[in-house]
């Protein structure tokens, strides 16, 4: 196949582009520093295709489409930003807000959160839905790391990364809808836990206050997900 | 002993393990069997606990955490035991235009215990299921598994007292 | 087997069919089977059997007309008769060739008129139990043709041609998802049959696979063919304990005369069949979620392209059809596509099972054209509302689908004309409202059960359908403003463009068909705290004038 065959040029918000073929418009947009709000992508980490922040209109497409699992095509026409999908994210992050106990200004991630900066970045400057406040439990049996339920936003980049990366599988998903948790084991206290290895890349990968390092707080809390392509690049290189 | 070095032994001499473990065996202990295996775990003993639960993701090798993802998913699978009868109200589209809102009340109030509970005694359980396709008869009511359509309130406070007062 | 083989079974059925003078036909679906109507069989045979009447006792799935049940058919006489108990066994029997037993008739009025049965076309006549039955009836007559004359090509050409579209609800051209899969190259393939009826109030494949199995295996073995697979799997709700039975029977019974296996009737075609059970989760009617379900996962959906055509069971080409749509591809072989394509409107061809339940005289299983209008369906076959109440509404599609008022009942049933109407076509619940319904609360108990069934993976679904319920549940209880009402829409909007599979994309349809054909109902709850058809708590119940 020549090389020619796997270039794909596309716009992005008018913009031509030029992209491989095996590319996402996200990673087309941000290798152009092109910005597409995400939430629960990760760099190094499979895509769930979750948070829906990153959808974009592409041109004929029924419907709007994730950026991060959408590959790019021969003469796509995609729409990163417009009033439509603009309120559509702000809504979006609204309920993000709404169904768990997001209160900023008491949280360890204050000034270190990505559900923060998005807000900040889309102008979310109020949340009109009403918040749910459920009461949710906080776990702090592990020795190092703490898991707060309450700013949990299920995007689960501690599931991912424990799986693919880590490969210890401690964290998984319970419930379904609302009643969604993260989980370590059986629901057992973390502290408890068979099969964590204590590795702490969960805490990192975590985009908000729900796992922290216990002797970390405010300006300390700063995350390092950078490890991850790193990992990865490492791990192809063996085989 | 590491974690899932080897296939773990039955949990008991208990038979139903067996069949369980011929479920497993009959998938060649497959990692997708875990949905098949669950359900015979639970049409054996009722429900699913702790040690079941270990058993078999041992068994199959299953992460712990995806074993329970699995069983909190579903809500065919519970971690509860059940009382020893169980009275379940279809809640589908059919049987709540037919009112069986009114049905879950009754049963509710008859029993003192809420939708997904069990008696104090462990006499009755009180559930609901999404539809069981007898939608011709609304509203339907499973005792013990055994269907009653057409279900008006006095017949279903009768065989709850059958139950209660037994 | 090969044709001179085939025809021996169908021959000696037919022969041993041909012992008896009588045939009673006894419903053993689920329905007719909780009033045991096996011990109604038992009777009437012993009966048969003491009196000396050459009569042949049979089992077979439901009739139709549930309500009217337990139901028993007379043949050659073709005498129906309803509410049959034990006890009237001895008249059953006796008149045999005479007069009908009067106190049995099930008074279905016209409720058979301008039904058309394709996809039932055996129910009431075979044993679902008994392969042979089904053989006697056509069965594999369609499979054997594909496999000796047809190419799967021409297999898939015909399919193309009847304008067959999926039965499940979204009404995709099966011809052409047929075509993708066999174009898709890979060294396995995967047919799978979806029978995860999770649409509340909808029956029918339940009744398919209790009453008619072998016709969707034949199905699924002519899918495998046409597109190249050899594994199949047919994914049975957990609820359904006697489809279950029934389809294990039924693969055991194929397998055993050789239409599954290897090398089917002596061709180089192998295939066969596995059941999953389902386990309570309606999200799973979604392809990519049934998929991860069957690979034993928490059944979430996941963002497609790619397509289960493309990557599907464990990454491969994988073929999802519902059970309706599998029952209709034997006759469509045997027929030809044309003989289908003749059949409905332009757009939507072939006939289409409905269950008719809710606030209607005569409940139960129709199968009807494809364009037949629900005026025809609800106050002909069904007989309208009864206890002199007036109707107030059709609900189709389930949770995805909407309500449609008195002005849409002369609307004729298609996949486009529904959708355009604001609801859809679903897998063929049909449940009608009378005006003791408050459609405000209708609306709520769907989104309740969206909220309850959402997998909770992408936010829209998982927050949204709560946030709308609790307004939807302000409304009811009389508590909320035009803002709620403004809140409410704008939801509507977002979580039906954002959310990740479809059970999120369609849950706001209940509230927004309600809102446009009943917006004066949420106005009333809302402006004056007043529940029109007094159901909700916002008032005290007010007396409705028919």
């Amino acid at each position: 196949m020549s090389a020619e065959s796997n270039v794909r040029t596309l716009t992005i918000d008018g913009e031509e582009i030029s992209a491989r073929a095996d590319q996402t418009i996200l990673e087309a947009a941000r290798e152009h520093k092109l910005a597409i709000p995400t939430l629960c992508h990760l760099d190094g980490l499979s895509e769930v295709g979750a948070c829906r922040m990153c959808l974009v209109e592409v041109k004929g497409a029924r419907r709007l489409l994730p950026a991060c699992v959408t590959r790019v095509e021969e003469g796509m026409e995609v729409t990163t930003h417009n009033p439509k999908i603009d309120r559509y994210r702000t809504m979006i992050l609204e309920l993000f807000f709404a169904e768990r106990n997001h209160i900023c200004s008491i949280c360890v991630a204050n000034g270190n959160c990505e559900l923060q900066s998005l807000a900040l970045t889309l102008g979310m400057t109020h949340v009109e839905i009403p918040y749910q406040y459920p009461q949710l439990p906080v776990d702090a049996s592990h020795p190092r790391f703490t898991v707060d339920h309450n700013r949990c936003v299920l995007c689960t980049r501690c599931v991912r990364v424990c799986s693919e990366i880590e490969g210890a599988n401690t964290w998984g998903v319970m419930g379904r809808g609302a009643q969604s948790l993260v989980i370590t084991d059986l629901k057992e206290p973390w502290g408890e836990s068979e099969t964590c290895t204590s590795c702490g890349k969960c805490v990192q990968v975590c985009p908000t206050g729900a796992l922290f390092e216990k002797d970390r707080a405010g300006s300390k809390v700063r995350k390092q997900p950078d490890f991850l392509p790193y990992l990865r690049i490492m791990r192809e290189g063996e085989q | 002993m590491p974690l899932y070095a080897e296939r773990p032994p039955l949990p008991s001499e208990d038979k139903r393990w067996r069949i369980v473990n011929g479920t497993m065996r009959k998938h060649g202990y497959s990692r997708n069997a875990l949905i098949e295996t669950l359900h015979t775990v639970q049409s054996s003993f009722g429900y699913l606990d702790e040690p079941a639960i270990k058993f078999v993701v041992r068994s199959l090798r299953v992460p712990l955490s995806q074993a329970y993802g699995v069983v909190t998913f579903y809500h065919f699978f519970s971690l509860k035991p059940p009382g020893k009868h169980t009275c379940t109200v279809c809640t589908g589209t059919a049987c709540y235009i037919k009112g069986a809102q009114k049905l879950v009340a009754e049963a509710e109030k008859r029993l003192h215990i809420r939708t997904g509970e069990t008696t104090p005694d462990g006499e009755v359980s009180l559930a609901t299921v999404r539809c069981v396709g007898d939608c011709g008869r609304a509203p339907v009511v499973l005792f013990d598994g055994e269907l009653s359509a057409q279900m008006e309130a006095p017949r279903l406070a009768a065989q709850l007292e059958r139950w209660t007062t037994q | 087997m090969n044709v001179e083989e085939l025809q021996q079974i169908a021959a000696q059925a037919q022969e041993e069919r041909d012992k008896f003078d009588y045939e009673v036909n006894v419903c053993m679906g689920t329905s007719c089977l909780s009033q045991h109507s096996d011990r109604i069989r038992d009777a009437i045979a012993k009966e048969a059997e003491s009196c000396g009447k050459k009569c042949h006792v049979r089992r077979t799935g439901c009739m139709g007309p549930c309500a009217a049940g337990p139901m028993v058919l007379v043949e050659p006489a073709g005498t129906q008769y309803g509410h049959v108990r034990e006890g009237d066994a001895k008249d059953i029997v006796s008149a045999l060739g005479g007069d009908p037993v009067a106190r049995l008739d099930p008074r279905l009025g016209s409720y058979f008129e301008g039904q058309h049965f394709v996809v039932l076309e055996n129910v009431g006549h075979i044993d679902p139990e008994k392969v042979d039955e089904y053989v006697a009836r056509g069965g594999y007559e369609a499979l054997l043709k594909v496999l000796t004359e047809m190419t799967p090509a021409q297999v898939i050409e015909q399919i193309s041609k009847s304008g067959l579209r999926g039965r499940g609800g979204g009404g995709y051209p099966t011809g052409l998802k047929w075509d993708t899969v066999a174009k898709v190259k890979g060294a396995q393939k995967y047919v799978i049959c979806n029978g995860d009826e999770g649409d509340p109030g909808a029956f029918m494949d339940r009744s398919v696979l209790e009453s008619d199995p072998q016709r969707v295996i034949e199905g699924m073995a002519i899918a495998a063919y046409a597109i190249g697979a050899t594994k199949g799997y047919v994914y049975v709700r957990a609820e359904y304990p006697l489809a279950v039975q029934r389809l294990t029977v039924a693969l055991r019974e194929a397998r055993r005369r050789g239409f599954l296996g290897n090398a089917i009737c002596e061709t180089t075609f192998s295939f066969d069949i596995d059941i999953r059970l389902g386990a309570g989760a309606f999200v799973c009617g979604e392809e990519t979620a049934l998929i991860a379900s069957i690979e034993g996962k928490r059944g979430t959906p996941r963002p497609r392209p790619p397509y289960p055509a493309v990557s599907g069971l464990w990454g491969d080409p994988t073929l999802i059809n519902n059970v309706e749509t599998f029952a209709n591809v034997p006759p469509i072989i045997r027929h030809g596509g044309e003989w289908f394509s003749s059949m409905g409107t332009a757009r939507s061809k072939g006939t289409k099972v409905f269950a008719l339940t809710g606030k209607i005289q005569r409940t139960g299983l129709v199968e009807v054209p494809m364009g037949m209008t629900l005026r025809q369906i609800i106050f002909g076959i069904g007989g309208g509302v009864p206890d002199g109440r007036k109707f107030k509404a059709v609900q189709t599609g389930g949770p995805s689908g909407g309500c449609l008022p008195e002005e849409h009942l002369d609307l004729s049933i298609s996949y486009d004309a529904l959708i355009s109407a604001g609801s859809m076509m679903g897998s063929g619940g049909m449940i009608v409202m009378d005006d003791t319904s408050c459609m405000v609360s209708v609306a709520r108990f769907f989104m309740e059960f969206c909220m309850t069934e959402s997998c909770g993976k992408c936010v829209p679904c998982r927050a949204g359908t709560v946030q709308m319920y609790n307004l939807l549940t302000k409304i009811c209880k009389g508590e909320a403003t035009r803002r709620d009402l403004d809140q409410l829409t704008e939801l509507c909007e977002v979580v039906g463009a954002t959310s990740l599979c479809g059970l999120g994309q369609t849950a706001p349809n209940p509230v927004l068909s309600t809102l446009r054909y009943f917006r004066h109902e949420y106005l009333a709850h809302i402006d004056e705290k007043r529940c029109p058809a007094g159901v909700c708590e916002c008032s005290p119940a007010v007396e409705v004038h028919a």
